[in-house]
C-alpha cells in the first residue's frame, strides 16, 4: 500500500501535474489572453512592495534556478569539479540564502495583502491561495535544510536529481529513489508538483511572460503596419 | 526620408471655458467600467495648479519621457532598458491612486430604500476600492478649479520655473487659464519605449497610439513612462489603457468625441505629414528650447510636388494627401505658428498641440499709467505672464509665444477696425507679418471655427488592409469589433463572469451599490 502510494504520488502525479500545466496554459493563452497578466497591486499601496515585491521576486527566481540546474544537472557532468557533498553544502548554502531572502519578502506581501483594506478588497480567492501555497512550501523547502545537515555526504541529494532525471526523461521506477526520503522532502515534493498543477489557474503565468525580449528589441519604437 | 500621415489635433486655448463637457462625453464613452473610475482620458485643468495625478509636470519626481545621457543619446529618464526592467517587482516611479483620487460613488440605492425618518435621506459617500464611507474627496481630475484652493499649493506649478511667483497669489495680479489634457499620441513615445511586452504602438497608418490589450502584461512601466501621465492602469483588470484618439471614429471620417462635442468649438483634427526617420535626431536635440522648431521641421509641406510624390511611393493614400493638403494643424502650426507642442523638452515630440489663451491687458495699462508702444499693446502686459506659457508649450522659449499672441491680438484688432470702425488697418497687417487673406483665413478658422474647417479627417482605407486591394476578409473581420471590455468577447465584466482562470472582485460601481464587504474593515 505504501508503495501504490509512493508510486502514485511520485511517479504519475508529475505527469499530471506537468501536463495540467502545458496544456492548461495553452489554452488559457489561446483562449484568454486578456486574463494573463501580472495583476500588480501597485497602483492601490505601493507600502512595502519595494521591499517585499524585490526580495521575493529575486529570492524566488534564484530559488527556481537553483532548482532547476541543481536537480537536472546528471551527476557525471559535475562529478570532475566537486563531490556530491560539496554541492550539497553549497545548494544549502545558496538555498538557505535565497530562502531567507523569499521569506523576508513573503512575510511582508502577505502582511500587506491581509492588512491593507485597498488590497485586500481587490484580492481574488486564487492570489490569496497561491500565495499561502508558496509560503507554505518556502517553509517546507526551509525545513529541508537542517534535514540534509543530519548528513553531509550529498547521497540524499543525488537520490533526488535522479527522481527529477527520470521523471523528465521517462524512464520507469523513479517513485523508487524518494521511497526512503524523508518525509519532509516528499511533502516539498509533492506540493512543489501541486505549483506546477494549479499554475495555469493562477496569476504565476506571468513567469511565462518574463519580458525578456523586451532587451532584445531594436530601438525602443513599435509600429504596427495596417492591417 | 520615409514619410508617414498623422491626425494631430490642435486646441484653441483662447476659446477654451473649460465647461469640461469634453471630460464628461469622453468618460461615458470609454472609462466606465470597473477599475478605470478614477481614469480620465480626457480631463480639463485649471492653470496654474499641480493638476491631475499631482504634480505631474515635473519629471525629476516622476522620470517620464526622455533624457540625452552624457554622451548626448537618447534614452528614457527612468533609464535603458535593462534599467527599467530592474523595476518591473517593485516601480518607483508609479504614481499611487491618491495621486490621482480613490474612486468613488454614491449610495444612489439608499434613497430608495431609506425608513420613513425626519430628515431627508442622504446619499453618502462610499470607496469604491474598499466600500468604506469617505468623508470627503481628496483630489480630481479638476481639482484646482477656476483657482480652487490655496496659492501656496498651486503655484508649486512646474510651469513657475524662473517666473516671479509670489505676486500672482495676489488678488489684483491673479491669472487662470484651463488646459484640457489628452494622450498627445507622440511621434516618439515613451510609453511605447517603455513598455517591456512591446504591447504599446504606434499606427503606421494614422499615428494613433494603442495599446493592444491581449499582449499588455501589466508591468505598468508604461504609466510612469508617459510624461503626460494619460496611461491608466486598470486596478480591477490588471492592463493600461489609454485614450485611443476615438480611432473607430477618425476611420470612419469622423471627429473624436471630445472634438466633436466641444461646445467652444476649441479643436481642431487634421493629418499632417512627417518625416519618421528624422523623429530620433529632432528629439535629441541639445538645447530643450531648439526642440519645437525641430518638431515643426519634421512637418512636411503638402504642397511641395517632391514630398507628394515621395508620400505616395510610402504608400500614404492620396486622400490623406489632399487631407494634409487642406490640414487645419498645419495650417495653424506652422503657415500661423500660433499652435505649440505641450511640454517639448519631454522630448516626446507630441502630437496634440495647443494655441496659447489671450487675457485681459493689465490694468495699469487701460487706466494709461503704461504707454503703447506700437499699433498693439505689448503682449508682456497681458495678465497671464508670457514666460509662463512658454514654460508650458515652447520649453521656456517667449519668442515663438509672443509672436503668436500678437498675431491673435493683431487679428482681433483688424477685424474689430473692419467691422466696427470700416477701416482696415494696414499697420497692423504689417506689424504681425500677415498678409490680408492670411488673416482672414485664420479669423475664419479661430472665430468662426466651422465644423468643416476644423474636422478634416480623411477615412481610413480599410479596404487596403489586406495584401490584395479591397482585401475582404479583412475589412469585414474588424467590423463591429468590441471597445474595452473585460476579455473574451464584449461582456461588461463583472463578479458574475468569473471564469476558470480569474473573474473581477468588483461590480461596477455605477450601480450605486456602495461595494458591501465594507464591514470587514
Amino acid at each position: 500500500m505504501g508503495d501504490y502510494i509512493n508510486t502514485l504520488l511520485f511517479g504519475i502525479y508529475p505527469y499530471i501535474a506537468i501536463s495540467v500545466m502545458i496544456i492548461g496554459s495553452i489554452l488559457r493563452y489561446d483562449r484568454d489572453p486578456y486574463s494573463w497578466k501580472a495583476d500588480s497591486s501597485q497602483l492601490l499601496s505601493r507600502k512595502g512592495l519595494r521591499l517585499g515585491s524585490n526580495l521575493f521576486h529575486v529570492g524566488i527566481i534564484l530559488l527556481f534556478f537553483g532548482h532547476l540546474v541543481g536537480l537536472l544537472t546528471p551527476h557525471v557532468v559535475y562529478a570532475p569539479f566537486m563531490s556530491a557533498g560539496t554541492k550539497q553544502v553549497l545548494a544549502m548554502t545558496a538555498g538557505g540564502i535565497f530562502g531567507v531572502m523569499s521569506f523576508i519578502g513573503m512575510v511582508i506581501l502577505i502582511w500587506r495583502r491581509v492588512s491593507n483594506p485597498r488590497i485586500r478588497a481587490t484580492t481574488k480567492p486564487m492570489d490569496m491561495a497561491i500565495l499561502i501555497i508558496l509560503f507554505v512550501q518556502l517553509i517546507l523547502g526551509l525545513a529541508t535544510i537542517p534535514e540534509s545537515a543530519k548528513h553531509l555526504d550529498g547521497s540524499s541529494m543525488v537520490a533526488l536529481a535522479q527522481w527529477a532525471q527520470y521523471i523528465v526523461t521517462f524512464q520507469p521506477g523513479a517513485a523508487g529513489f524518494i521511497a526512503q526520503e524523508a518525509l519532509v522532502f516528499k511533502a516539498h515534493i509533492f506540493l512543489g508538483l501541486t505549483i506546477f498543477l494549479i499554475f495555469p489557474f493562477t496569476r504565476l503565468v506571468h513567469l511565462f511572460s518574463a519580458p525578456i525580449k523586451y532587451l532584445l528589441r531594436s530601438g525602443y519604437q513599435v509600429v504596427r503596419k495596417r492591417g | 526620408m520615409t514619410i508617414r500621415a498623422q491626425i494631430a489635433m490642435v486646441l484653441n486655448l483662447d476659446k477654451c471655458i473649460g465647461c469640461h463637457t469634453c471630460s464628461v462625453t469622453c468618460k461615458n464613452v470609454w472609462t466606465t467600467r470597473g477599475g478605470v473610475e478614477y481614469a480620465w482620458f480626457n480631463n480639463v485643468e485649471t492653470k496654474p495648479g499641480v493638476g491631475y495625478p499631482q504634480n505631474w509636470e515635473d519629471q525629476k519626481s516622476w522620470n517620464g519621457g526622455w533624457e540625452l545621457s552624457k554622451s548626448g543619446q537618447l534614452k528614457p529618464k527612468a533609464g535603458g532598458k535593462l534599467n527599467i526592467l530592474s523595476k518591473l517587482f517593485a516601480n518607483p516611479d508609479l504614481p499611487e491612486i491618491d495621486d490621482y483620487y480613490e474612486p468613488f460613488t454614491y449610495e444612489y440605492d439608499h434613497l430608495q430604500s431609506a425608513k420613513e425618518s425626519e430628515t431627508v435621506p442622504t446619499a453618502r459617500m462610499h470607496s469604491a476600492l474598499t466600500g468604506a464611507r469617505q468623508e470627503k474627496p481628496q483630489w480630481g481630475p479638476n481639482w484646482e478649479e477656476i483657482l480652487g484652493g490655496e496659492f501656496a499649493k498651486r503655484s508649486k506649478d512646474y510651469n513657475f520655473e524662473a517666473v516671479e511667483k509670489s505676486i500672482y497669489g495676489e488678488f489684483e495680479n491673479t491669472f487662470m487659464m484651463y488646459l484640457p489634457r489628452l494622450c498627445e499620441h507622440c511621434l516618439n513615445p515613451s510609453c511605447v519605449a517603455s513598455c517591456p511586452s512591446g504591447a504599446i504602438y504606434k499606427r503606421e497608418e494614422d499615428g494613433v497610439v494603442l495599446i493592444d490589450q491581449d499582449k499588455c502584461r501589466g508591468w505598468r512601466m508604461c504609466v510612469s513612462g508617459c510624461p503626460y501621465k494619460k496611461i491608466y492602469y486598470n486596478w480591477q483588470s490588471g492592463k493600461s489603457e489609454k485614450c485611443t484618439l476615438c480611432y473607430p471614429r477618425l476611420e470612419a471620417g469622423e471627429p473624436t468625441v471630445c472634438s466633436e462635442t466641444c461646445v467652444g468649438r476649441i479643436r481642431y483634427l487634421g493629418v499632417l505629414l512627417y518625416d519618421a526617420d528624422g523623429i530620433k535626431e529632432a528629439a535629441s536635440k541639445k538645447d530643450e528650447k531648439e526642440l519645437y522648431q525641430a518638431q515643426c521641421d519634421l512637418f512636411l509641406d503638402p504642397n511641395d510636388p517632391e514630398v507628394i510624390k515621395r508620400a505616395r511611393e510610402d504608400g500614404v493614400p492620396d486622400s490623406w494627401i489632399e487631407g494634409a493638403q487642406n490640414s487645419p494643424i498645419y495650417k495653424m502650426a506652422i503657415d500661423w505658428k500660433i499652435a505649440f507642442p505641450l511640454h517639448p523638452e519631454y522630448r516626446t515630440m507630441p502630437m496634440v498641440w495647443y494655441v496659447p489663451p489671450l487675457s485681459p491687458i493689465q490694468s495699469a495699462v487701460e487706466s494709461g499709467l503704461l504707454g503703447e508702444p506700437g499699433v498693439l499693446p505689448d503682449v508682456k502686459n497681458l495678465r497671464i505672464p508670457v514666460k509662463y506659457l512658454a514654460n508650458l508649450l515652447t520649453a521656456g522659449d517667449e519668442a515663438p509665444i509672443v509672436s503668436a499672441l500678437e498675431r491673435m491680438m493683431g487679428m482681433r484688432a483688424f477685424m474689430r477696425g473692419r467691422t466696427v470702425e470700416g477701416f482696415d488697418d494696414p499697420e497692423i497687417l504689417k506689424s504681425i507679418g500677415m498678409s490680408e487673406d492670411e488673416l482672414i483665413d485664420m479669423y475664419k478658422m479661430l472665430a468662426i471655427a466651422n465644423y468643416e474647417d476644423r474636422f478634416v479627417i480623411p477615412t481610413n482605407h480599410r479596404e487596403y488592409a489586406g495584401e490584395t486591394p479591397f482585401d475582404q476578409d479583412i475589412a469585414f473581420a474588424t467590423r463591429s469589433e468590441c471597445g474595452f471590455s473585460f476579455g473574451n468577447g464584449c461582456h461588461a465584466g463583472g463578479p458574475e463572469s468569473s471564469n476558470l482562470f480569474g473573474g473581477q472582485t468588483h461590480q461596477n460601481t455605477l450601480s450605486g451599490k456602495p461595494r458591501d464587504s465594507h464591514e470587514k474593515f
